[in-house]
């Protein structure tokens, strides 16, 4: 039983994400992270091939950066980590990106579980997820909250899925393309052992010619960039016992036609 | 025949308000392109739905009901989807990004190699070709993402972006009726059982949200003899019997922030923010929270957005249009009073 991970680097949740005068995205000094979705998704996959005597493998794709989250994959446990680059995967859009997860996939042959973080948090998309399952041809299992039972022999998979409205028991069939979900576990730090193992690691990168295919031609294009309209930031502060202050704001918010 | 195709997405037979928002922005698109505006339905109820689906502009309905479609599975609405895209090679097809409606366009999209825009803010069309604001970095920054390929143009339109159309009376639309295209037999995702999430409000849909952080633990309540973890028990119970009747009062959703939900204080459905949902209301009354960035992430489209927080100090107060220094406690149950009273409820 093999399962496969796909994670990336992404700026750290409490960094400050601007847009600088030449229109490029920076985090200043914060650090760049594995995308935290995808801590969910590398627990799980540890967790299921440690139940089950499997092994692990996480991709990442796209350039050098994103050896930072398949390091911290690696230091969690993950068994073995790839990365996915080439000239010809620059400007890609999801449908590019799942072409070569596909591929990828496919060269390893013999997985079952592919796993993906919820989303994004850089691009803040998951069409991603979907469409690598497409190209795969495999079933889609997205936002699950908890794997109920896997059997690996038989093929068969039991989720339960967070949906908008409460909460989805279904049954479905290997192999599977999953997404998880925040409460689906509680991700391990990674062991000092792990790091000081992860830092070593020498990672290495398919290009597509090693995944046999050609250069996807994207479907879309990020433009631009822009920086949010700045905040109306002029606060009034409603002052008073709670019951004046209660008053008080129930006024301003008649007034201002939200109630 | 060329169209635009907007998915109106479906719960128990009912549609989902996000899915007129996404008729509206699909009938700007059919504007542009000068073409008719198609509403597709599957499932249950599927023409009673298209009929309403005219209400709110629709001049023409594809509709599918039949048992396999009944849920909502990705493999036999995709495989449709694919299907009429196929076959009659729409200008674009638009949904709501919710979780079904990114699904379904972003697998129809890969199986058609077509062009997908997600979480749209703002549709533009030039050259026949659609260009979309949409959110970045967890809505951080802005994006403007084009079109380059051609063929049919998927968008997934993000929840209360776009303004539904006032339902017409009486008006009518062309409906067609169009066969699944899987069998049950070739269909391996069964859904087995599912449980509702009870009494709460659909929180990308919220016209008012209120949400609870940290500050909930210090609920003045003692909890009962030998609880384990009185700071959880102390913020249940507020969320339960303080927070939830100001937000019964209001209509509204109750939301928190990732401190909360990482405390065990409220299930992560409810979570705003960067690893959360993000949402953007009317109303966002903030209790307890301090607004830590990931927080701000998730909020801070709100229309108007109240804070309630003991410390003045807190980087609420600076996206906040009123702020409310003092105990929740006191404050959120002087306001659930006042509510009644103002809205005679």
């Amino acid at each position: 039983m093999h399962v496969v991970v796909f994670t990336r680097s992404t700026p750290d949740t409490a960094a400050r994400v601007e847009v600088d005068g030449s229109g490029k995205v920076t985090w200043g000094d914060a650090a760049t992270v594995v995308n935290p979705w995808d801590e969910y998704a590398l627990e799980e996959a540890i967790l299921q091939a440690k139940a089950n005597g499997g092994k692990t493998t996480v991709i990442a794709i796209g350039p050098e950066l994103h050896n930072e989250a398949l390091k911290h994959s690696l230091a969690m446990g993950i068994d073995e980590a790839i990365r996915v680059w080439d000239d010809g995967l620059e400007g890609g859009d999801s449908l590019s990106y799942a072409v070569a997860a596909a591929a990828a996939v496919n060269k390893l042959g013999d997985v079952d579980l592919v796993l993906f973080g919820k989303e994004s948090v850089d691009v803040g998309t998951d069409q991603h997820i979907y469409q690598t399952a497409r190209k795969l041809g495999w079933t889609t299992l997205a936002y699950v909250s908890k794997i109920h039972a896997v059997d690996y022999a038989a093929k068969t998979i039991r989720v339960e899925l967070l949906l908008e409205e409460g909460k989805q028991t279904v049954a479905s069939k290997l192999p599977a393309v999953i997404s998880v979900m925040k409460d689906i576990n509680e991700p391990r730090y990674p062991s000092f052992i792990g790091i000081r193992k992860a830092s070593k690691a020498n990672i290495p990168v398919w290009s597509l010619a090693e995944l046999g295919i050609g250069a996807p031609a994207p479907t879309t294009q990020v433009t631009a960039y822009r920086n949010l309209p700045a905040r109306e930031t002029k606060t009034e502060m409603i002052e008073g016992t709670p019951q004046e202050q209660a008053a008080a704001l129930l006024d301003r918010l008649i007034e201002e036609k939200v109630l | 025949m060329s169209a635009v195709f907007v998915w109106i997405e479906t719960f128990n037979g009912k549609a989902i308000p996000a899915s007129w928002e996404a008729l509206a922005a699909g009938k700007t698109l059919a504007d542009q392109f000068g073409v008719p505006l198609t509403a597709l339905v599957f499932g249950q109820n599927a023409a009673a739905v298209a009929a309403e689906a005219a209400t709110y502009g629709a001049s023409k309905a594809l509709v599918s009901d039949d048992a396999t479609l009944a849920d909502f599975r990705l493999e036999p609405y995709a495989a449709l989807l694919t299907k009429l895209v196929q076959d009659s090679s729409p200008k674009a097809v638009a949904a709501a990004a919710t979780s079904r409606g990114r699904q379904l366009l972003a697998a129809s999209a890969a199986d058609t190699e077509s062009p997908m825009l997600s979480d749209v803010l703002r549709l533009t069309v030039a050259d026949d070709k659609a260009s979309a604001e949409r959110p970045a970095y967890a809505g951080k920054v802005l994006s403007d993402a084009a079109v380059t390929a051609d063929g049919t143009q998927f968008v997934a339109i993000r929840s209360r972006a776009f303004k539904a159309a006032e339902p017409q009376a009486g008006a009518q639309a062309e409906v067609t009726t169009v066969a699944p295209v899987l069998s049950e037999d070739q269909i391996a995702t069964k859904v087995e059982a599912f449980e509702a999430e009870v009494g709460t409000v659909n929180l990308t849909d919220a016209g008012i949200i209120v949400s609870g952080g940290r500050g909930m633990a210090n609920n003045p309540k003692e909890p009962p003899a030998g609880t384990d973890k009185p700071d959880v028990w102390k913020a249940q119970d507020g969320f339960e019997n303080v927070l939830k009747p100001m937000a019964d009062a209001l209509g509204a959703a109750v939301g928190a922030s990732r401190a909360a939900v990482d405390a065990g204080y409220i299930p992560y459905a409810h979570q705003v923010g960067q690893t959360g949902k993000v949402v953007s209301p009317d109303l966002y009354i903030a209790c307890g929270i301090s607004g830590a960035i990931q927080h701000q992430a998730g909020m801070r489209t709100s229309k108007i957005i109240v804070a309630i927080n003991k410390d003045p100090e807190s980087p609420i107060f600076k996206m906040a249009r009123y702020g409310l220094v003092g105990d929740l406690y006191q404050i959120v149950p002087a306001l659930t009073e006042e509510i009644k009273k103002r809205l005679g409820k």
